[in-house]
């Protein structure tokens, strides 16, 4: 990977001044249009873009949308309504903020397969990898807590639930369940904390983001081969290659995601979200929204308390079970880099682990059915077969990476990879 | 080859957009009169599309009665204008269904994200809407004298909620609360579907149930016992423009207005979006067009 030293003087005497002084110039030339990029990058490297557009267009409608907001459970319904209603294209701001959250997620979703398959995750790039499952994580809370805001049926309920959940600690669990709400129930301590963080959080990713591009800028991006640049000849500079490839499939993510807030902006919503919240009345089916359904099903999966053959001593209750596993389900992820120790980074040259990618991505599908229903029958059965694969995968991972298991699980034969991006033989021009 | 292809990937694009362009839009139907909608409104051929009341139940089966159990799916009887990408409102089925709103259910709902000047959007003039408004009293104040005091209404104010709080609401209806219904089409699944299921699924009770008191039978409620007494029964409300008022009309224009209510902006909003969806295929040829002609020469 080269990289071109400082370019020539400005010619522009203003911009020369400032980027003596501040050399902004330099950087945003540096990053941004000489920036290498491996010249065989794929469709799926647009979405990093995409995702960070969607994280912006969030912060601008959600700053709006604080605007019209009242903090309060007496006020949210009624003043998310009145934005609705009575704020000038009120409308749109809300349609595009609640949709916004399921085609950010629809981008990073996408983003992180990329990662998993063409391998994105392996040295150098072990830490950009770590960042962004931060920001996933992130992503998650302040999602989850602006879905509270409106203070519906599915809000108060979905965060009775879900914070619940931390009730499952044992010797804690109550106290922390408390000290979360903020009193002995969802009430309005918990909107005003919900409020404050929901606002606060997109900056911190926003700022996470700005390290994780910082992160990737340093090792450059992967490829479709995983095999690193080594000429010249293997890259292109980011502008104007990426720019209009990216700004391409950008345009075009936009248009469905408009063409959503416009002809179906109710789609992914349940009728329970436009009910004021009553603490008295629960809804006969509680769900999150729709990207949090698988893991809201490896939450359900558990289903059998563990306890102390011939007593009654419970030793792990399946709730705890269901929550760990849940939440280890998205930290597991930061050690992937350490889980596969192939040297071949894409599943391109990995027939067994190609196989697998496409399987894991099937469990999430079968997941997020299993936790869109109710829990009880086939589907539990469906969300325990997904989460038993979900974890599975890791393992089976560990040992096709290394020298397999007892027989059991092969050790994987990788295929031969090119010698640099230019000899790739799949994709010659 | 690619180039060709790249050619042909930005002819699809603009031609999709200049079709999609091609379309008629909908009109905003500022004059009720102007509407022309598959809604059972005043003309004889939309009445035979959703005239027809949903079929009868079943015949309850004796025994141990499986009818106070079972649900009913909520049929999809009326083909609503509303629906579907071009669809828009039928003003004038909303004008009557809030007159079936206003003589009927507004003795016990409230409509409280709604204000009387809203009803513009109707097609009313200031000056119907200013009635509208001023036949109710309002309460105001502090004077400067610091007391309370009774106003008629004015296009400002919100609809006037027949309540004045959920305690006096269920005290006059037998514990039961009735909902606010400027949401209602939004809040409950099957939307319009279900509101003119609701109003007219009133049955005799099958004798094997039985009922608590005060309670009454319908069919498409989830538990089938309901607080409200069926509310609407055929001819129950004169419209103005005389069209057909038996129960079926009378629920699918007051299913209508509530659609409306719940979503007074959806034709502004289906209008502006084909204008941006529009724009947009154009800037998808264009930047097709750039990456195309930019990445030509890369091997």
């Amino acid at each position: 990977m080269s990289r071109p030293a400082n370019p020539e003087k400005f010619s522009n005497p203003c911009i020369q001044w400032i980027d003596e002084r501040l050399p902004i110039f330099t950087m945003l030339i540096k990053e941004y249009r000489v920036f290498p990029m491996p010249k065989n990058a794929n469709y799926l490297w647009s979405f990093g873009g995409i995702a960070m557009t969607m994280l912006i267009l969030m912060i601008v409608t959600g700053v709006f949308m604080a605007m019209n907001y009242d903090p309060n459970t007496h006020g949210a319904f009624e003043s998310v309504e009145r934005t609705m209603r009575d704020v000038n294209y009120g409308w749109l701001l809300r349609y595009a903020h609640m949709n916004g959250a399921s085609f950010f997620f629809i981008a990073v979703y996408i983003h992180v397969f990329r990662g998993l398959y063409y391998g994105s995750y392996k040295t150098p790039r072990e830490l950009l990898w770590i960042i962004g499952v931060i920001i996933l994580l992130l992503m998650m809370a302040t999602a989850f807590m602006g879905y509270a805001l409106p203070w519906s049926q599915m809000s108060g309920w979905g965060t009775t639930v879900i914070t619940s959940l931390f009730g499952a600690f044992p010797l804690v669990g109550d106290g922390l369940v408390t000290w979360l709400w903020g009193g002995f129930a969802v009430d309005n301590p918990t909107l005003n904390r919900f409020f404050a963080l929901h606002f606060l959080l997109p900056f911190v990713i926003l700022g996470v983001v700005f390290v994780h591009v910082w992160a990737l800028h340093q090792t450059g991006s992967n490829n479709p081969t995983g095999v690193e640049p080594k000429t010249p000849k293997d890259t292109v500079p980011f502008h104007p290659y990426f720019s209009t490839k990216d700004s391409f499939a950008l345009v075009v993510f936009l248009t469905l995601f408009l063409a959503m807030i416009f002809f179906a902006p109710l789609a992914l919503t349940e009728a329970d979200h436009f009910k004021q919240f009553d603490p008295m009345q629960t809804p006969d089916h509680i769900v999150p929204e729709w990207y949090f359904l698988p893991f809201y099903a490896i939450l359900r999966s558990f289903t059998l308390d563990i306890s102390i053959p011939f007593t009654n001593i419970i030793l792990l209750p399946a709730k705890l079970q269901g929550v760990v596993a849940m939440f280890g389900s998205i930290i597991l992820l930061m050690f992937l880099p350490w889980i596969d120790a192939s040297p071949v980074k894409s599943a391109r040259y990995r027939p067994i682990y190609r196989v697998m990618v496409f399987l894991l991505v099937i469990a999430m599908f079968a997941l997020g059915y299993a936790g869109s229903q109710k829990p009880e029958g086939l589907p539990v059965r469906i969300g325990q077969l997904g989460t038993a694969y979900y974890f599975a995968h890791w393992i089976i991972l560990w040992f096709i990476s290394r020298n397999g298991f007892m027989g059991v699980i092969p050790k994987e034969q990788t295929l031969p990879v090119p010698a640099s991006i230019s000899d790739d033989p799949c994709c010659k021009h | 080859m690619k180039r060709l292809l790249c050619v042909f990937a930005v002819a699809l694009l603009v031609t999709s957009g200049a079709v999609y362009a091609a379309k008629p839009a909908p009109k905003a139907p500022a004059k009720p009169a102007a509407t022309a909608t598959t809604m059972p409104s005043k003309g004889e051929k939309s009445a035979e599309s959703t005239a027809n009341p949903p079929p009868p139940a079943k015949p309850a089966p004796e025994g141990n009665c499986p009818a106070a159990t079972e649900e009913t799916a909520i049929p999809k009887i009326v083909n609503w204008p509303d629906r579907g990408v071009f669809g828009h409102y039928d003003m004038a089925s909303v004008q009557r269904g809030f007159q079936v709103y206003r003589e009927v259910c507004s003795n016990c709902h409230s409509l409280k994200f709604l204000s009387y000047r809203d009803l513009q959007q109707l097609g009313y003039t200031p000056d119907q809407v200013k009635a509208v408004a001023a036949s109710v009293t309002v309460q105001d104040g502090p004077n400067d004298e610091g007391q309370m005091f009774d106003r008629p209404g004015r296009p400002s104010d919100h609809f006037k909620s027949p309540f004045p709080n959920e305690k006096a609401a269920r005290a006059a209806n037998n514990g039961a609360l009735p909902p606010d219904m400027s949401l209602l089409v939004k809040a409950r699944e099957g939307g319009e579907d279900y509101i003119y299921a609701i109003l007219n699924g009133y049955e005799q009770a099958p004798s094997c149930v039985s009922m608590f008191p005060g309670m009454n039978w319908n069919k498409y409620f989830p538990p089938h016992q309901i607080a409200m007494p069926k509310p609407l029964n055929d001819g129950q409300v004169s419209f103005s423009d005389n069209s057909p008022n038996d129960l079926s009309h009378e629920a699918a224009n007051v299913a209508q207005f509530l659609a409306w209510a719940s979503e007074p902006h959806m034709e502004q909003r289906k209008e502006m979006g084909i204008k941006v969806l529009l724009f947009m295929f154009v800037f998808i040829g264009i930047m097709a067009a750039a990456k195309c002609k930019i990445w030509e020469d890369v091997r």
